[in-house]
């Protein structure tokens, strides 16, 4: 069960990761009631991410990542369909097949010394280098979020590196997936 | 067919469309243009409360005796701080509400300007909605929306804040049967398949040996149909029932059938049933940690059916059996179909084992005290209030805390809508703000808003609102001179330290009525009771009965925080075993 004053006596179940993507009228305020019933209701969000899907009807998707047991993320998904401006909600684990990717930008520490080393994993990781006009080492790596991890950790053994990571989107794979 | 007006017009011809007869409120800068638009009209009367905390607690109360949205007008900033309370009441209990703030200019929105605040920001989790309108053309349209969601579902309030300058500029005013709103804002009852599970739910309690229904206040929100098909379900099926607080009204106390209130203080023989029982149906009510006592032990044996209309509290605290999502009343239309249709019945002679078994649980008498002839019994009181007041018209609110509890337990109700408290949330001063809006809906009938000498402070000041509008309010006041309920903790489970629970210097309540202008009584002894509660009802005027009460006098039966259902305590000699009295400290 979820929570309440009293501890549940079938707590067992196992917490684990789960995509929720929730499609939302693009309106004021509506990232913030999301967000605020996470963090009101003591839910978690590993990572999450926003943006318009559809300019002409004004949708947005938000897709969220949080680790739960399966009680709890099902207590998620009923409290954000509770938000007036939710159309549907979906867990992507649930529906088994879902393909995600997430998009990794990193700022790379070069010198001689490591030129060949960072050069060799970036083509095995295919991460892209993004040329600007400061002439910084920028890549850009895309994928799941998994290989984005393994990835930072071979990086980081070489050298320095700053990174920014935008939290996976994800999609079902599905053929009908318009929930509307 | 859509007319061009300003803002402050819109906001008022909505009103007028979505039928509002009265708005509780408060004047303040921001809303000033709503104000003198209000000035110049005479369709909607405006109540002027002395503090916005009492206008939505009012507005409650309207909303609670009427079964119709209630309405606020406050100002920006602390006009809208003050309602915070009051949202969060209404949520809590599902109550609609619709909410109108002023805000500041929209060029002075984020500059910290006088009387702002981040309004829609501070009332977000409060709400089940809330807008900031930056458009007079949307007035209209989030208006008509805002009052189909507060009465939708299940109900709440709403929020609606709007700039000065959008007051004042020109929009158009659309009607309301000109507004769609997308279906995905709405509750859509289409999307649960519940034909089968209706099935399930006749099946389970047709089988039953054991079976208890649970009532909750969602009976009351679906409307007064939904009480009566309780009622029809109860008789047919011969089971008993028992409500929650918010429930109480549903189905008559004098019903053969009713066991009265479950939970924290309910009546023993009301747990015991659910604890024992064998199939629980739940009707609209949420499995509060007040009615459940201790999870690991809530009713073991039984299967559970939740009928419920917001699908978040279906396997939120109890995982049950056979839910079902609607409204009540449709719900229960099927339910009652289908047991007619397929011609069932209950065993009755299992049915006559249980009733045998219940029997044997009352017999012990729970509400049992002992009276006293010099001092006034607080139970003894509601007792005789209930005897002299019962074949009026009465509306019965309360505060929170001992008073409230006594009056639940002593206060017999048969019809919904006549017992107006604050269940979830537990709001203090929500009492007599809220007889004030139940008096203003209910012109002609008795409104008495049972209370403490603490909660009755915290809202004191709409005294001077109750004798403005010649509203005959009675409080009735059972003064202790303690904060009962938290005394009555301390006792129990911290030792017999009364940490600032006793109430030094309260006022005269009887002068502090006569300074209103309004009529105060006293009764010190149980023999001047019936006099002052009789003087109390024939008094055309607001009154202030100042009931003196034993002091230190507890409530009982009680679930303590820890327990089970059947573990209740009946007395202050009985103990709650060590383990539990542990455990429940930490609760709430």
């Amino acid at each position: 069960m979820n929570k309440s004053v009293y501890d549940s006596p079938d707590n067992t179940s196992v917490s684990s990761r789960h995509i929720l993507t929730v499609l939302v009228d693009n309106e004021p305020g509506v990232l913030a009631r999301v967000i605020g019933m996470f963090s009101g209701r003591g839910y978690n969000i590993e990572s999450l991410n926003v943006a318009e899907v559809s300019n002409d009807e004004h949708l947005s998707r938000i897709t969220i990542v949080t680790e739960g047991t399966s009680e709890v993320v099902s207590q998620i998904e009923k409290q954000l369909l509770r938000i007036v401006p939710v159309h549907s909600v979906s867990n992507l684990d649930e529906e088994g097949s879902s393909v995600e990717a997430e998009v990794g930008l990193i700022n790379i520490d070069l010198n001689e010394a490591n030129k060949k080393k960072v050069y060799e994993v970036c083509d095995f990781y295919r991460a892209r280098k993004i040329e600007n006009e400061n002439n910084s080492v920028i890549f850009e790596i895309a994928g799941a979020s998994e290989r984005i991890n393994r990835f930072i950790k071979e990086m980081n053994q070489i050298t320095k590196i700053e990174i920014v990571r935008s939290g996976p989107v994800a999609i079902s794979t599905h053929k009908n997936t318009e929930e509307e | 067919m859509n007319q061009e007006m300003t803002g402050a017009e819109i906001v008022l011809q909505s009103l007028v469309d979505q039928g509002v007869e009265v708005v509780f409120g408060y004047p303040g800068g921001a809303v000033l243009p709503i104000y003198d638009t209000l000035f110049k009209q005479n369709s909607i009367k405006h109540i002027l409360v002395r503090q916005e905390g009492g206008a939505i607690h009012a507005a409650e109360g309207y909303a609670r005796s009427t079964g119709k949205v209630g309405v606020v007008l406050v100002t920006s900033g602390p006009g809208a701080t003050n309602v915070v309370t009051g949202l969060t009441d209404a949520m809590m209990d599902s109550i609609p509400i619709v909410c109108i703030t002023g805000q500041v200019p929209q060029h002075l929105i984020g500059s910290d300007a006088f009387q702002e605040c981040d309004t829609t920001g501070i009332t977000r989790p409060c709400t089940k909605h809330n807008y900031l309108v930056k458009d007079p053309n949307k007035l209209s349209p989030v208006f008509h929306e805002a009052f189909t969601i507060a009465q939708d579902g299940r109900p709440g309030p709403v929020l609606i804040d709007i700039p000065k300058d959008v007051q004042f500029a020109n929009g158009t005013y659309t009607k309301k049967e000109n507004i769609i709103i997308p279906p995905h804002r709405l509750f859509e009852p289409e999307i649960f398949k519940n034909d089968q599970k209706i099935d399930e739910v006749v099946n389970l309690i047709s089988k039953a040996k054991k079976p208890i229904f649970y009532i909750g206040g969602g009976c009351i929100n679906s409307g007064p149909k939904a009480s009566e098909l309780v009622s029809q379900l109860v008789e047919m099926t011969g089971a008993p029932a028992t409500m929650t607080l918010m429930g109480l009204g549903v189905l008559g106390s004098s019903h053969p059938n009713s066991l009265g209130m479950l939970g924290m203080h309910g009546m023993y023989e009301a747990n015991m049933a659910m604890h024992d029982c064998d199939v629980m149906i739940n009707i609209g009510a949420r499995f509060d940690d007040r009615v459940t006592g201790r999870l690991d032990a809530f009713s073991p044996n039984s299967k559970k059916i939740h009928i419920d209309i917001d699908e978040s509290n279906i396997n939120k605290i109890i995982k049950v059996d056979v839910p079902v999502v609607g409204d009540v009343t449709s719900v229960l239309k099927s339910v009652v179909k289908v047991w007619k249709d397929n011609n069932l019945k209950t065993n009755q002679s299992d049915l006559k084992l249980w009733w045998d078994k219940i029997n044997n649980w009352k017999k012990i008498d729970c509400l049992h005290f002992t009276n006293n002839e010099k001092e006034i019994k607080p139970q003894y009181a509601i007792q005789r209030l209930y005897e002299l007041t019962k074949d009026k018209k009465t509306f019965i609110t309360t505060e929170v805390g001992q008073h409230q509890m006594w009056a639940a337990q002593y206060y017999k109700f048969e019809k919904p809508n006549r017992w107006l408290t604050s269940g979830g949330l537990g709001t203090m001063g929500y009492g007599f703000p809220a007889a004030i809006g139940a008096q203003v809906a209910n012109p002609d009938a008795l409104v008495i808003d049972v209370a403490g000498d603490a909660s009755i402070l915290m809202n004191i000041q709409e005294m001077s609102t109750a004798v403005q509008y010649r509203l005959p309010v009675k409080i009735f006041i059972l003064n202790n001179e303690y904060m009962g309920m938290v005394r009555q903790w301390q006792e129990l489970l911290h030792g017999g330290r009364y940490s600032e629970s006793y109430t030094d210097s309260l006022p005269d309540f009887v002068k502090l009525a006569e300074s209103y202008k309004a009529v105060g009584l006293r009764a010190k002894e149980p023999e001047e009771l019936d006099d002052v509660i009789n003087e109390m009802i024939s008094t055309d005027k607001t009154v202030i009965a100042d009931i003196w009460v034993s002091k230190e006098e507890n409530c009982f039966p009680m679930i303590q925080s820890g327990s089970a259902h059947n573990e209740m305590v009946l007395s202050k000699d009985q103990k709650q075993d060590k383990l539990s009295a542990e455990k429940g400290k930490i609760l709430v």
